[in-house]
């Protein structure tokens, strides 16, 4: 294989087709940079979801009564219902938080707020904060077991508060992999219908070398490196502006809830993890489908 | 070097063969007239020996290798040992002359200590000599056919197919490309030239096959192009 004249042919072609060229790589380029946003919308709710599997708890809130009645919990109703929760499997470790307490945090977490000047001891409940062994299934035990019992008022699950943020994340990820998909398929058409071009522009060079016997990947190569060329770089450009866009949106879009520990940050890491990625894959995207199309359309 | 069997080949757009049971013969060295009205299936013949087309019926054989059974991948074999010359030239207008020669060679994978060798050799012998620097539009038609005729030739084929290679060209300079192929064919090179040109098939004295319709109809050793003619 002569590779100074297939580097010829290939920068020959690219130059010839310099708009096309351009255009093929941004459409690939929005495209790999939709499905990278969808591959970081996945990571974060991965990460999301670790960081909540271990703090997320079961609230069994007592009711109004023993709540006030018993400080710490060393009474029969309180008592039993904390021991049926030690004594479940599914259940890492209880404890108890009683009214005082709640006010206390409640003060904490509201601090120069209006709510927490309104807010009274009396008016919360106490509470036994459920840590869970078992995350798949401890929850739904936890609120069978504890459904009906005296002294009970109500079951909190954190889990069913934070999975509205998680089916967020997940409905960012599904609109940015739906979006990529259709840019995609844009760009599929785009890199198969500038491999014809490319082609039809050089149809006379591709019938003298299939007449002088020139091997059909000889024939073939130039046009599928610069399909692979132009996925490369298109891959390079949504890596390029997946950094910009960290750096110019997603930090300021995320920084509230990030700092909050809501959701963990996205890191400059990430991204470049991230935009490595998308180079096989914009440089497979392209190869295939320019093989495909020179096997289906162009006779080489 | 070239041999058709019984060799039947039908489009599919139409109802009559392209080419009708035709058995040819063409030895070693040979120079071959291929002749006959447009439609008498003399290109359907070329693209049969080049492996363009699959026979329907019969056997093809060019240079020991039996072109319809050939497997795909080794099509270029055959073709690198088959040269090829057009009507309309088909160089590449964005390269010299010596770039056009040495294409051929290095689509092929040839080294360049041996283009840098060979392209000028070739260049030589079909007087070209001095002119490997120039654009094919800079030449004038003969010059042009003679560059595609290097081109077909500098690797050295066993057999050289010329389709119409004259049809662009005034008498004159057909003369002069016809000397071109002669002296190609003292190398040893089987010629085989579809042609419409009578003066030249008359001149030249060669082997005539003629085709009409898709069947042989004449087979001479020494013919001309009409019948009559060779009797007036």
């Amino acid at each position: 294989m002569r590779t100074d004249f297939v580097r010829r042919e290939v920068t020959t072609g690219l130059r010839r087709n310099v708009t096309m060229t351009i255009a093929m790589v941004l459409t690939t380029a929005i495209s790999l940079a939709l499905v990278g946003t969808g591959l970081l919308a996945v990571r974060t709710i991965d990460s999301t979801e670790a960081i909540y599997a271990d703090r997320l708890e079961v609230q069994v809130a007592l009711t109004q009564d023993v709540s006030s009645a018993d400080t710490d919990c060393s009474q029969p109703i309180c008592q039993g219902i904390e021991t049926t929760l030690q004594n479940s499997p599914l259940v890492e470790s209880v404890t108890y938080e009683s009214q005082q307490a709640a006010y206390e945090r409640f003060q904490e977490l509201f601090a120069g707020q209006s709510i927490a000047d309104v807010a009274r001891p009396q008016s919360l409940p106490a509470t036994l904060r459920v840590k869970l062994a078992d995350q798949d299934n401890g929850a739904e035990a936890v609120r069978q077991a504890m459904n009906g019992q005296v002294g009970v008022r109500t079951v909190i699950d954190q889990r069913d508060v934070v999975g509205k943020l998680f089916d967020f994340l997940g409905g960012v990820r599904n609109v940015t992999f739906a979006l990529a998909l259709v840019q995609a398929i844009a760009a599929l058409l785009l890199i198969s219908n500038t491999v014809q071009v490319s082609a039809y522009t050089r149809r006379v060079e591709v019938g003298v070398m299939r007449l002088v016997g020139a091997t059909r990947w000889y024939t073939q190569l130039p046009f599928l490196i610069e399909a692979v060329i132009t996925g490369v770089a298109g891959a390079v450009l949504a890596g390029v502006g997946l950094v910009v866009a960290k750096f110019v949106f997603i930090d300021d879009l995320l920084a509230g809830i990030a700092q909050n520990g809501v959701i963990p940050p996205v890191t400059i890491f990430d991204v470049l993890e991230t935009s490595i990625w998308l180079v096989p894959i914009g440089a497979a995207i392209a190869g295939v489908t320019g093989y495909v199309t020179l096997r289906l359309y162009v006779k080489v | 070097m070239i041999r058709l069997e019984r060799v039947t080949k039908m489009y599919k757009t139409s109802t009559r063969p392209a080419l009708d049971r035709v058995s040819v013969s063409v030895e070693k060295g040979e120079f071959v007239f291929l002749i006959g009205p447009s439609g008498s299936g003399k290109s359907t013949f070329l693209r049969l020996l080049l492996r363009e087309d699959l026979p329907t019926r019969g056997k093809i054989t060019v240079a020991d290798l039996d072109v319809a059974k050939l497997p795909r991948r080794r099509v270029p074999r055959l073709r690198q040992r088959i040269g090829c010359v057009f009507q309309d030239f088909r160089l590449l207008p964005n390269k010299t002359v010596g770039g056009n020669v040495a294409f051929a060679l290095e689509v092929i994978g040839k080294p360049q200590s041996t283009i840098g060798r060979v392209v000028p050799e070739v260049l030589e012998l079909v007087g070209l000599e001095g002119k490997a620097d120039r654009m094919p539009h800079e030449l004038s038609g003969g010059e042009q056919q003679r560059v595609a005729i290097a081109r077909a030739f500098v690797n050295r084929p066993l057999v050289l197919l010329a389709d119409e290679p004259t049809g662009n060209l005034d008498p004159d300079t057909s003369q002069d490309i016809m000397l071109l192929l002669e002296r190609i064919n003292r190398t040893g090179t089987t010629v085989v030239m579809a042609t419409h040109d009578h003066s030249i098939v008359d001149s030249m004295r060669r082997r005539v096959v003629e085709l009409d319709l898709g069947q042989v109809v004449r087979d001479e050793s020494r013919g001309v192009y009409g019948v009559g003619r060779a009797q007036a």
